[in-house]
């Protein structure tokens, strides 16, 4: 078995009463990717949060590139270290970015915080090599969030969270907010950058022709537990769980008519 | 007589000290009990299409050509009338949250409007509620009549409002992108409820939504909209599966697939116009289309009539010819 970049063995998590996330394990090798599918509430979005630390988990460990990151760091280099083994990029670019500065900026910040480039002239190659790389040209690098259009908000977003040069790049349902036409441009982008540099995606998505493009493996979250794992293929051509198998059948295409006859999950 | 009609429907928003276009005429024609899908992307047109038709355009913006509603124009409609139209036109939105007051139980909102105006008794407007409940499936009705907003979750309160839309027993539902903020599984059960009500109660609908696919299950005829204009109206199967206009057929070949993985998306490249800087003398689309000729970029073109539908675009007879459709 190839070395895990990461590995997540047995992760809980507890709100108060609620068990939002219950006994999730998964492990993802290098340039690999995995999705995480689930609706609302199924604690998708918990796990990723937990994975970057900004949630401790209640029980169960997370390892990235070989260092648990389980419990919050302690000092300021191990911080800087976990930041650079994972970075993520979440749905909305307009409220993770600082609407004063441009996108320029907002890269060569993280480039100066992480980069291994020496100098100022190698600083100022590494966030060119950027703005290149997610295809954003000198006029918008020059640009407000406010100024962009949410496709090119998401390429300064993507742009950041690479400046770090993590192993693994969380999507949190990243094209989820983007028009049909933008979001196949960066589909296609995040397609090349993993080509490029080797990187490896956790895709938090409940767009199933999205998981399909992106992600080899995939595991399926119905209300924080873990109902189906496998070839992301297997997973949509062949459901083996009734709730995967709701989820397949909900996607719309030709033929396709709604139906409500499918039993149900949500209860409320 | 048609239901609707929408005859060359320019409207125009006030930017600094202009005015400037976000609908470039539209024409429209829905049938009684029909259902037209409205798709584009984001600045296409297609709410501010629904918010014309339900007068509810933004302060300052103006509106040339006409909208008749059983023959009446709906621009010059005035006290009892206007009125009518109202409870004749029902709208449903993208959030439910955003359209309901929280601090009001669920069988306030569903009858105020009704009982204001004097349609129902209070008593008939509750037995009314709870029949329209039960009929977009909520279980336990006249407990939920007591309930508030936040007890219920999404797909939920969105049911909610679809029913009491339906309170003034209207002809015509404007549902602007009403599953777009809900779970797939949801939105599946929300459209099924949709759908079957509208056929019961032979309701016209005009269904606006960014999913070509969707659209195309639910409505019997999809248009699509680029930059403040339609530029294809057709059967929905017939769009879905053999487009005229090279957006539509753009758009559904860049959309990635549930039943398979393709090496690289057929991306269309460059942003989506909007109507505001969408050239007088061109096609819209010409900057992005991979058909486009000198014609396109000198002239803007015309919508015209083509295997059953309608095309803006002067080379529709060649891409028709090339994707004839599967079952004809």
């Amino acid at each position: 078995m190839a070395e895990q970049i990461l590995t997540v063995d047995r992760l809980v998590k507890d709100f108060g009463q609620e068990r939002a996330v219950d006994d999730v394990s998964f492990a993802l090798v290098p340039g690999r990717s995995l999705a995480i599918v689930g609706e609302s509430g199924s604690g998708k979005t918990t796990i990723a949060r937990m994975i970057v630390g900004l949630e401790r988990p209640t029980a169960g460990t997370i390892i990235a590139c070989g260092h648990d990151r389980s419990a919050p760091a302690r000092t300021a280099a191990e911080r800087r270290r976990r930041g650079a083994e994972v970075q993520m990029v979440f749905q909305d670019p307009y409220t993770s970015l600082d609407p004063r500065q441009s996108a320029r900026h907002a890269i060569a910040e993280i480039v100066d915080l992480h980069g291994t480039e020496r100098n100022s002239a190698e600083r100022t190659a590494r966030v060119e090599e950027l703005l290149g790389l997610v295809g954003l040209d000198q006029r918008q690098a020059d640009t407000i969030p406010r100024r962009l259009s949410g496709g090119q908000r998401q390429r300064v977003a993507i742009a950041r969270a690479l400046a770090a040069e993590p192993q693994v790049l969380i999507l949190d349902e990243s094209v989820a907010a983007l028009d049909v036409s933008i979001q196949a441009q960066v589909l296609n982008l995040l397609m090349d950058i993993r080509d490029a540099t080797g990187v490896s995606y956790v895709l938090i998505s409940h767009d199933l022709a999205v998981v399909r493009q992106l992600t080899d493996t995939a595991i399926v979250l119905l209300r924080g537990r873990v109902v189906e794992h496998g070839p992301t293929a297997t997973i949509l051509d062949d459901p083996q769980h009734e709730y995967t198998r709701r989820l397949r059948a909900s996607v719309p295409g030709p033929g396709w008519s709604p139906s409500t006859r499918t039993a149900r999950f949500e209860t409320t | 007589m048609s239901l609707l009609e929408l005859e060359d429907v320019l409207v125009r928003l006030p930017v600094g000290n202009q005015l400037r276009p976000v609908l470039r005429g539209v024409d429209l024609r829905l049938e009684q009990g029909e259902a037209l899908g409205l798709v584009g992307e984001s600045g296409s047109g297609k709410s501010m299409t629904a918010r014309a038709i339900d007068r509810l355009l933004p302060p300052g913006a103006t509106l040339q050509g006409s909208i008749r509603f059983d023959g009446a124009d709906v621009m010059g409609l005035r006290g009892n009338a206007l009125r009518r139209y109202r409870s004749d036109v029902a709208m449903i939105f993208q959030d439910p949250r955003a359209h309901v007051n929280p601090v009001r139980r669920i069988g306030d909102f569903m009858t105020e409007a009704v009982v204001a105006h004097g349609a129902l008794s209070r008593r008939d407007a509750s037995a009314r509620a709870v029949e329209l409940l039960d009929a977009v499936h909520i279980d336990d009705p006249i407990k939920r009549l007591r309930q508030f907003p936040h007890e219920l979750s999404g797909g939920m309160l969105q049911r909610v409002m679809i029913a009491a839309a339906l309170m003034g027993s209207p002809r015509l539902l404007l549902a602007d992108e009403p599953t777009t903020a809900l779970d797939v599984t949801t939105q599946a059960d929300v459209m099924a409820i949709v759908d079957e009500l509208r056929r019961e109660r032979g309701l016209a609908m005009i269904f606006i939504t960014h999913d070509l696919e969707l659209a195309a299950a639910v409505c019997d005829r999809t248009a699509v909209m680029y930059a403040g204009q339609i530029v294809e109206i057709n059967r929905s199967r017939r769009v879905e599966t053999a487009p005229l206009h090279p957006y539509t057929s753009a758009l559904l070949r860049a959309r990635p697939r549930v039943d398979a993985s393709i090496h690289r998306l057929d991306a269309i490249p460059g942003q989506p116009l909007s109507a505001f800087d969408a050239p007088d003398a061109a096609c819209s689309f010409a900057d992005r289309c991979p058909h486009a000729i000198n014609e396109c970029r000198t002239a803007a073109p015309a919508i015209v009539e083509i295997a059953g539908g309608a095309s803006r675009c002067i080379r529709s007879s060649l891409i028709a010819a090339a994707s004839e459709p599967s079952d004809g």
